[in-house]
């Protein structure tokens, strides 16, 4: 499956929204039912990182359910920064879902709303955390370069 | 009981987070002192046609400073267009800040989208990070 180079920034907003309301509620169920659905955050986060974002299941939702009743999109929206963000959430969910296995759960309560953080900010006012992240590492690359 | 407390500490932080942004984005403030602490200019830096590759307006020019993968650049530049458009003796140019490292050293552009106002000599007036509203851009244009 190859990945376009971009991307309807909506559908973005709709998958950072569910990834909002799956990352609170892991903040909130007992275990196991937590350590469950923060793996199925997990894969979503791995699917979007490693195969591409159309890949994602919560995209997915998007295209079939919501797309659909939208006109096309006002613009698109290069898809590398928003790719590497989903990335950024896999490394914060991995730790979150770590720490809760191996009886750490503070540790993971801090990593799970640290993701939780930038999940809202996505959903609510279109700030991508990840992109901001990957920006930065691409001036650092070209000042070592 | 405690997860709920990390949630609504997360919610309270982003709260706090995106009113920081929304106070920033488009804020214009005026231009500082060029240059670096070791090699400080002082005064408002001046930029030339040269430098930015298009001919100053003669009311004011909006440079914008933009990089590739910013989505808020694109919305900037279409702000700053129209703006120029509706305003008389405005020019508008964008320039790609990683083919003008010198520029962007010189005047301490931090960030994608940097918009600067430049009077009719090419002084920088005032300056923004951020997606600016309309208004913001007028306002600003005003203190050219």
């Amino acid at each position: 499956m190859t990945s376009p180079a971009t991307v309807d920034p909506r559908g973005l907003r709709f998958a950072a929204a569910i990834t909002t309301v799956v990352l609170a509620a892991v903040l909130l169920l007992p275990p196991p039912a937590r350590e469950i659905l923060l793996t199925i955050q997990l894969v979503v986060f791995a699917l979007g990182t490693f195969v591409g974002l159309s890949a994602s299941p919560y995209g997915l939702l998007y295209k079939i359910l919501v797309r659909p009743r939208l006109g096309p999109p006002a613009e698109l929206e290069d898809s590398a920064p928003p790719r590497f963000a989903q990335g950024v959430g896999l490394a914060f969910a991995a730790v979150a879902l770590v720490a809760f296995v191996a009886g750490a759960p503070l540790v993971g309560l801090i990593a799970t709303a640290a993701a939780f953080v930038a999940a809202l900010l996505n959903a609510a006012i279109g700030f991508c955390l990840g992109c901001e992240l990957y920006l930065t590492t691409r001036k650092l690359a070209k000042t070592f370069a | 009981m405690v997860g709920l407390g990390f949630l609504l500490g997360a919610v309270a932080v982003a709260l706090a987070l995106a009113l920081v942004l929304r106070w920033r984005n488009g804020k214009f403030v005026p231009a500082r002192d060029s240059g670096t602490r070791t090699n400080p200019e002082p005064g408002r830096p001046v930029l030339t046609v040269e430098e930015i590759g298009i001919e100053l307006g003669d009311r004011a020019t909006l440079v914008q400073f933009s990089s590739a993968f910013c989505s808020p650049c694109r919305a900037t530049r279409v702000i700053l267009a129209d703006v120029a458009k509706s305003v008389e003796g405005v020019a508008v140019v964008d320039v790609d800040a990683e083919s003008h490292l010198e520029l962007v050293n010189r005047l301490g552009i931090m960030r994608t989208p940097t918009v600067l106002v430049l009077d009719p000599s090419g002084a920088v007036v005032t300056r923004a990070s951020g997606i600016p509203r309309r208004e913001q851009v007028l306002t600003a244009l005003a203190s050219a």
